[in-house]
């Protein structure tokens, strides 16, 4: 057991600048929004990993995915994160966040001063697709706060998914088509399905395929799969949100329209979204596995990013944990 | 309960007319009795549970989750009873709770909640929010009680009208009426007097008009007070409202007047000496369970009929409107303050446009056009009947206060008092919460944040620049409003981006359509 070491230097160590969160002691960025010299990208999301920074570290996955999106120039050095690596001054190394394929945390160890831990987007809601997110030590956690608010408790994602199975069996002549973005989402919303026991034929809009593909090559068994392009798709299609408001939808007829997000489990939000079948599924934390991950983690001190601080920061408060928001620019809204 | 809040859910999120009828259906079929009665009668309207109000809900909540958790959380959410169904904590172990027992418990429970409290400690967080909707009589599922009946219509041999006709004698969890869907004998009405189906008429305008030939159609003035049946059945008698609530005890002073054995539709107004008042008198008379002595002195009561369904033992139903008409006109109601209403006489369409534009009295709110054909059928078929209402009233006033909105509107400004001169400031006469597209919403919106002057809580006071035309349907005296005016409905019906705040509109002239 290493002995806890002294916070007080930590915003030396890191802190946000407009391009991103800056660390001076290895002169890097981590998901910075705007091209660097060396950026460490927590995974794949658009949002959290863009083109044209120079260095770019991350996991394997990550790194792939991004040449499968952006191409294979999306960078001028690759490094794929293994172990304890040294950047200047500081250590720093990748663990599982289990958000996404690929997706890790971050902790950087400094030689003096506070171990801090970017978690990047996570989740402790099982997800077979993807190694766990695990607990590890350290002063200083940074945790995103997508659904930083009380409200929000997702529901178990597989009796969820019975919802579509169900409708289906209500509305037999009527096509469903289930919206999920492209990289995590749709692949787990079809893993739901094959768990739930769906086993017949998925159809696939046609800007999932890429993703999907990589998902198969990586090893995960998404069973049979078909692409969208005649009248006479299967019954159940994944499309990413943006195909409803195409005609890529025209060729359904009279079809029920679902949307697995986390925000559908407020109805407001879910109304938005005008869909028939909202399915309140994530790969965020909820605001129960957020405290509980504070409370696994037991930092000295709980940055809070990315979402609702908010409500976390009130809790934080309550429970007399030392917190503060961490006010980084440039992220969507997650989970949409 | 699960299988009930899954059903309300499904409601809630299905736009369809014919996807809500067949979860619906579906729900009915699969659910045994009495929850699938209680269910039905929730939906319907027909369940009178309001017991839980906003001031119990806040205190349940506080007891379990810190206030400021509590705002943050309401702030997003928008809707008070599911923001407290999604804090609520979670039950410790999954069971289930039938919503007859839910319902038993909502009508039984006492003022301090204790007992909605545990009822929620069981349930999961969608059961959670159906109690509470249920409890706070807040389904709002966009499906008409008529739509419900056509589906138990649907679902066996009794027909639609055979349903309509017996619905209101029916009370929940109406085992009566499922036994009869399953085969059993129809329930017999077990009260005298019983409500008989409505005729509604749909909207039209000139041109539409101008299409039909006007020889065939009998014309009425449109009286802006409340849609009534009347039914006398060997000595009891009833007033009804269009949907069925009977509301006697509030206007025996009508009871009284009801000289007759029959059942007749009508207008419930209020006169003196054979003159009808204005609508502002006849409200004086709303929302009251019972009727001061005083009050039915100073606000009679007035019946002015139009149709008859039922006379001396006669259904004249199926009969055409013209000879439902001609027997009306040959009766002689004894006291002054019955008659019938008068046809107009016009010859073209356009005479009928003359009259609706310049009505005699300002309780005349349009004109009804009816087809003299046509037989007396509950509901709103398209067709035999149609109003035709005078044109909104308009002023053009200025922004003076804004608020945000809930639920959809979350985050946007949408909540707006307005107001007009008098003499050289401006007083608030109204306040608008729609009338906008959702781009107006956000201009709406923009020029409040930009504009504004203080803040009081959720309130923001904006500089008095922007001139918007409200449109409204009326308007009465109020001692309440500090203009001493308010008006019925009113909407935003154009925002004048381009007019200044001087030429907005003086309470005088509000005060002239008085
Ligand atoms: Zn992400
Ligand atoms: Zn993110």
């Amino acid at each position: 057991m290493i002995a806890k070491r002294d916070t007080a230097l930590a915003d030396t160590i890191l802190f946000p600048r407009p391009e991103g969160l800056y660390c001076p002691l290895g002169d890097f960025y981590i998901d910075p929004v705007r091209p660097v010299e060396r950026a460490l990208i927590t995974h794949a999301h658009a949002d959290h990993a863009r083109a044209g920074h120079r260095h770019v570290l991350a996991s394997q996955q990550t790194l792939e995915i991004m040449a499968i999106r952006y191409g294979e120039d999306f960078t001028t050095h690759r490094q794929v994160a293994e172990g304890e690596i040294e950047i200047g001054d500081i250590s720093v190394s990748f663990h599982p966040a289990g958000h996404i394929l690929g997706s890790c945390q971050i902790r950087l160890i400094p030689k003096i001063g506070p171990r801090i831990i970017v978690s990047g987007d996570y989740t402790r809601t099982p997800n077979d697709i993807c190694p766990p997110f695990t607990p590890l030590e350290c002063e200083i956690f940074i945790t995103e706060a997508t659904f930083g608010i009380p409200v929000f408790r997702h529901p178990d994602p597989v009796e969820e998914i019975r919802k579509v199975i169900a409708s289906m069996e209500e509305f037999p002549d009527r096509p469903h088509l289930i919206g999920g973005y492209a990289l995590g989402k749709s692949q787990r919303l079809i893993r739901l399905l094959r768990q739930a026991g769906y086993d017949a034929p998925i159809g696939m809009h046609g800007a999932l395929k890429r993703l999907t593909d990589y998902h198969i090559e990586q090893g995960v068994d998404l069973g049979e799969l078909v692409h969208v392009d005649g009248v006479s798709g299967p019954r159940l299609c994944l499309a990413p949100p943006s195909a409803f408001s195409t005609p890529w939808v025209h060729r359904f007829r009279d079809p029920v329209i679902g949307y697995a997000s986390g925000w559908m489990g407020v109805r407001a939000r879910a109304r938005q979204r005008r869909v028939e079948l909202p399915l309140v599924i994530s790969d965020h934390c909820d605001w129960p596995q957020l405290i509980q991950t504070i409370d696994d983690v037991s930092p000295e001190e709980v940055w809070i990013t990315h979402g609702s601080e908010a409500g976390l920061l009130r809790w934080c408060e309550l429970t007399q944990r030392p917190a503060r928001p961490l006010r980084l620019v440039g992220y969507e809204e997650e989970d949409q | 309960m699960k299988a009930f809040a899954t059903l309300l859910e499904r409601l809630a999120f299905t736009n369809g007319r014919n996807a809500k009828m067949q979860i619906l259906r579906h729900y009915l079929q699969d659910t045994p009795d009495p929850d699938r009665g209680w269910a039905l009668a929730a939906i319907t309207g027909q369940l009178e549970l309001r017991n839980i109000g906003p001031a119990l809900l806040r205190r349940m909540i506080a007891e379990r989750v810190d206030s400021e958790l509590f705002d943050i959380s309401y702030d997003f959410v928008g809707d008070l009873a599911e923001t407290i169904a999604l804090l609520w904590p979670e039950p410790s172990a999954n069971r289930d709770i039938s919503l007859t027992d839910a319902v038993g418990v909502l009508q039984s429970s006492s003022r301090n909640g204790q007992e909605i409290a545990a009822l929620l400690d069981q349930l999961d967080k969608n059961s959670r929010l159906a109690v509470l909707k249920l409890g706070t009589g807040n389904l709002r599922l966009g499906l008409s009680a008529r739509l419900a009946r056509t589906i138990l219509a649907q679902m066996s041999d009794p027909t639609l009208p055979e349903i309509e006709e017996i619905w209101h004698a029916l009370s929940p969890p109406y085992l009566d009426l499922f036994a009869w869907l399953a085969g059993e004998n129809a329930p017999t009405p077990d009260h005298q007097a019983p409500f008989r189906p409505v005729m509604l008429s749909t909207p039209t305008n000139l041109e539409e008009l101008e299409k039909l030939p006007i020889a065939d159609y009998q014309c009425e003035w449109k009286w802006d007070g409340i849609r009534v049946q009347l039914v006398s059945d060997q000595g009891v008698k009833r007033v009804y409202t269009r949907t069925g609530d009977d509301i006697s005890a509030a206007f025996p002073d009508a009871i009284e007047l009801m000289d007759f054995d029959g059942t007749l539709d009508g207008e419930l107004l209020v006169g003196r000496e054979g003159q009808i008042a204005p609508f502002a008198d006849l409200q004086r008379r709303l929302g009251r369970k019972s009727v001061s002595r005083t009050m039915m002195a100073e606000f009679p009561a007035y019946l002015r009929v139009y149709d008859m369904l039922i006379w001396q033992g006669k259904d004249w139903r199926s009969e055409p409107l013209s000879a439902r008409r001609a027997k009306l006109d040959s009766i002689t109601f004894p006291s002054p303050a019955m008659d019938v209403s008068p046809l107009l006489s016009v010859t073209t369409w356009q005479d009928l446009a003359d009259l609706r534009a310049d009505p005699p009295l300002s309780v005349i709110e349009g004109v009804m056009i009816k087809n003299s054909a046509s037989r007396y059928v509950g509901g709103r078929p398209r067709g035999p009947w149609f109003k035709w209402k005078r044109d909104p009233m308009l002023i053009d006033a200025v922004l003076l206060y804004a608020q945000t909105g809930h639920g959809k509107r979350s985050g946007f400004h949408s909540d707006f008092t307005f107001g007009v001169w008098r003499d050289e400031e401006l007083v608030p006469v109204g306040k608008a919460y729609f009338g906008f597209t959702d781009e107006e919403l956000r201009q709406l919106d923009k020029f409040v944040r930009k504009n504004t002057v203080e803040r009081f809580g959720p309130v923001r006071r904006l500089k008095p620049e922007l001139v918007v035309e409200v449109a409204f349907e009326g308007l009465n005296k109020s001692s309440r409003h500090k203009s001493g005016v308010a008006m019925r409905f009113p909407r935003i019906s154009r925002i004048r981006w381009d007019k200044p705040a001087a030429e907005a509109d003086h309470l005088s002239a509000l005060e002239a359509l008085l």
